[in-house]
């Protein structure tokens, strides 16, 4: 049974979203999402100053047995990556939801997170898998 | 393992279980007008027997000619051991095996591959091979694009110095994806890529600049200068280079301060028969931060459970059976007998053996050009210093000459530039390796003397 805070959005691709109290957005993946691709080799991270839309392809995390594509929550500017994750990509396995996070975007709309699924949907959309 | 194809009646069965009436219907949704129609060129098949009589025809039509041509594949000295070698039952495959990690040996043969590309062109690693030259430096445009993060620019520099034939491949690859090959003309005076005319693009946004070494004249090209100008412009620099020249000049590893970003190539010079053309391999080598961004295999070394050396594929999360089709290049194989061709011929010449190949071709190639710029109506057209290949002008119709050459002479005479290179007109490109000696260099020389003579 994996770990689901109920601090924060999720999507059904397995990205978490926090939204923090200078109103930025932090993003992660999913205990679940990290127990499923395994032992991460390799993060690949957006540019800091990007811009991203909701839904758009920003950053890869790569096992030894897959590589899957991270797809940003909201629509902003990404202001800061997780620089320790390249040389440490395992922080994303160890913590998910801590150490482990990719990146911070400040946010164009925050109402975007409300369209994402609250702790009890994703944790039934894991279910249903 | 046996080859056995569908019997009539395994396909009906299988075509009965997936409920369609023929073979055709699964092709449905291909519109018709994008269907192949019947294959009218294609004669009928023949069995070995007639195929065999055919090509000993067609080759004994080639002669057994006197070559000073090159213009991207050389002719050197193959030692007899090298496809005696590579011919040996446990080495003889095309590609990469399936269940590859079954194959201890192939996997160590082209770990070893790697380690001598590596450390010939001096940079971090290697793949286990692409197909050939041109293509590789396709894959070496499109691994640009996405590696240069800084740039969101589709476009590439591309010098005229660099192999037309591979500005072709690569354009005809890159094209439908949007890259854009942008032309960098040439010094008139020495052959090599015009500096000057590279500082008008400064400040622009360009994914890299291409370096080739030797250039497609022959020419050693400024590749310290042009190093440095793409890491100034935020550009990748990729290097297309002779494997050969390598034993000798300094390897892009080590250009300007922090080398290049990507090296490719052919790699026909090492142990590779000229063959009419192929089977030939290009290489691709790669700064460390670059390499989940390069196509093709990479065999790595790591040890099993009880601790022993073993060899495997590695980083395969970039190839297109884990990636799909965000897959870094829909190549998952590799020239898997030209590159154990090439081992052995690098292991068998060593560091100081392909130095010597590389010097005594560089020096025939001198004697060629003082003892053909000696006859009347032939002249050297660049200043610029050259590894094994020059550009000499005549003062006749240049491809009348090599015609004449070939079919009368039994001498393959030289590359025709004026096709590819507008100003080149009557200009061919002559190469000398290790092979030619002194008296095949007379005899090339008096032949075109006479021919010159009848010809004026």
């Amino acid at each position: 049974m994996s770990n689901t805070p109920d601090d924060r959005k999720y999507a059904s691709s397995h990205e978490w979203a926090l939204l923090e109290d200078d109103g930025t957005v932090r993003v992660g993946i999913t205990d679940h999402a990290q127990e499923a691709l395994g032992d991460l080799v390799f993060v690949e991270l957006p540019e800091v100053g990007q811009s991203v839309g909701k839904g758009d392809e920003c950053s890869v995390v790569e096992s030894v047995k897959a590589a899957s594509d991270i797809y940003s929550p909201v629509s902003g500017e990404i202001i800061a990556v997780n620089e320790s994750l390249e040389d440490s990509p395992e922080l994303v396995n160890e913590a998910p939801y801590d150490d482990g996070w990719l990146f911070v975007i400040q946010p164009v709309d925050v109402s975007e997170l409300d369209e994402m699924l609250d702790t009890e949907a994703y944790q039934q959309s894991i279910d249903d898998e | 393992m046996p080859f056995i194809p569908h019997s009539e009646q395994d396909i009906e069965q299988m075509l009965s279980v997936i409920g369609a009436d023929n073979i055709d219907d699964l092709f449905d949704e291909i519109p018709a007008s994008l269907r192949c129609a019947e294959l009218t060129q294609i004669p009928s098949g023949m069995n070995e027997m007639e195929v065999t009589r055919l090509l000993r025809e067609r080759a004994a039509q080639d002669g057994l000619p006197l070559c000073f041509l090159g213009a991207g594949a050389y002719e050197h000295h193959i030692p007899a051991a090298v496809w005696e070698i590579t011919t040996r039952g446990e080495f003889y495959s095309a590609y990469t095996p399936y269940q590859a990690e079954a194959s201890q040996g192939t996997l160590q043969l082209l770990y070893e591959f790697q380690t001598m590309m590596a450390s010939l062109v001096a940079m971090d690693v290697s793949n286990a091979s692409l197909y050939d030259g041109a293509s590789a430096l396709a894959e070496a445009v499109l691994m640009a694009v996405r590696a240069n993060r800084k740039s969101k620019s589709r476009k590439i520099l591309m010098p005229s110095t660099v192999n037309p034939v591979y500005r072709k491949v690569t354009d005809a690859i890159v094209k439908n994806q949007d890259i854009e090959l942008v032309d960098v003309p040439f010094d008139p005076i020495t052959g090599q890529t015009d500096l000057n005319a590279l500082a008008a693009f400064a400040g622009d946004d360009y994914a890299a600049l291409v370096i080739p070494q030797p250039n497609f004249f022959g020419a050693l090209d400024h590749v310290d200068e042009m190093t440095a100008w793409a890491v100034d412009n935020k550009m990748l620099s990729i290097a297309v280079v002779n494997p050969m020249a390598m034993a000798l000049l300094k390897p892009p590893g080590e250009w300007a301060d922090e080398g290049v970003d990507i090296v490719c190539g052919e790699g026909q010079p090492l142990g590779a028969p000229l063959a009419s053309g192929g089977p030939y391999f290009g290489f691709m080598c790669c700064k460390q931060k670059h390499v989940r961004q390069m196509p093709g295999r990479i065999i790595g070394r790591t040890t099993d459970l009880d601790g022993k050396e073993g060899f495997t594929l590695t980083l395969q999360a970039r190839e297109q059976h884990i990636r799909r089709s965000k897959a870094t290049s829909n190549i998952c194989t590799n020239q898997g007998l030209l590159v154990t061709a090439a081992s052995i011929y690098m292991s068998l010449l060593g560091p100081e053996g392909l130095r010597k190949v590389g010097l005594n071709s560089h020096k025939n190639c001198q004697t060629l050009v003082q003892r053909l710029t000696r006859i009347e109506g032939v002249s050297q057209v660049f200043s610029g210093q050259t590894f094994h290949e020059c550009v000499l002008k005549v003062d006749a119709d240049a491809q009348q000459l090599i015609n004449d050459l070939a079919e009368k002479h039994d001498i393959l005479g030289g590359f025709n530039l004026s096709a590819d290179y507008a100003d080149l007109n009557n200009c061919i490109l002559v190469c000398a390796t290790e092979t030619r000696t002194l008296d095949d260099i007379e005899r090339f020389a008096t032949t075109l003397d006479a021919l010159l003579k009848q010809q004026g």
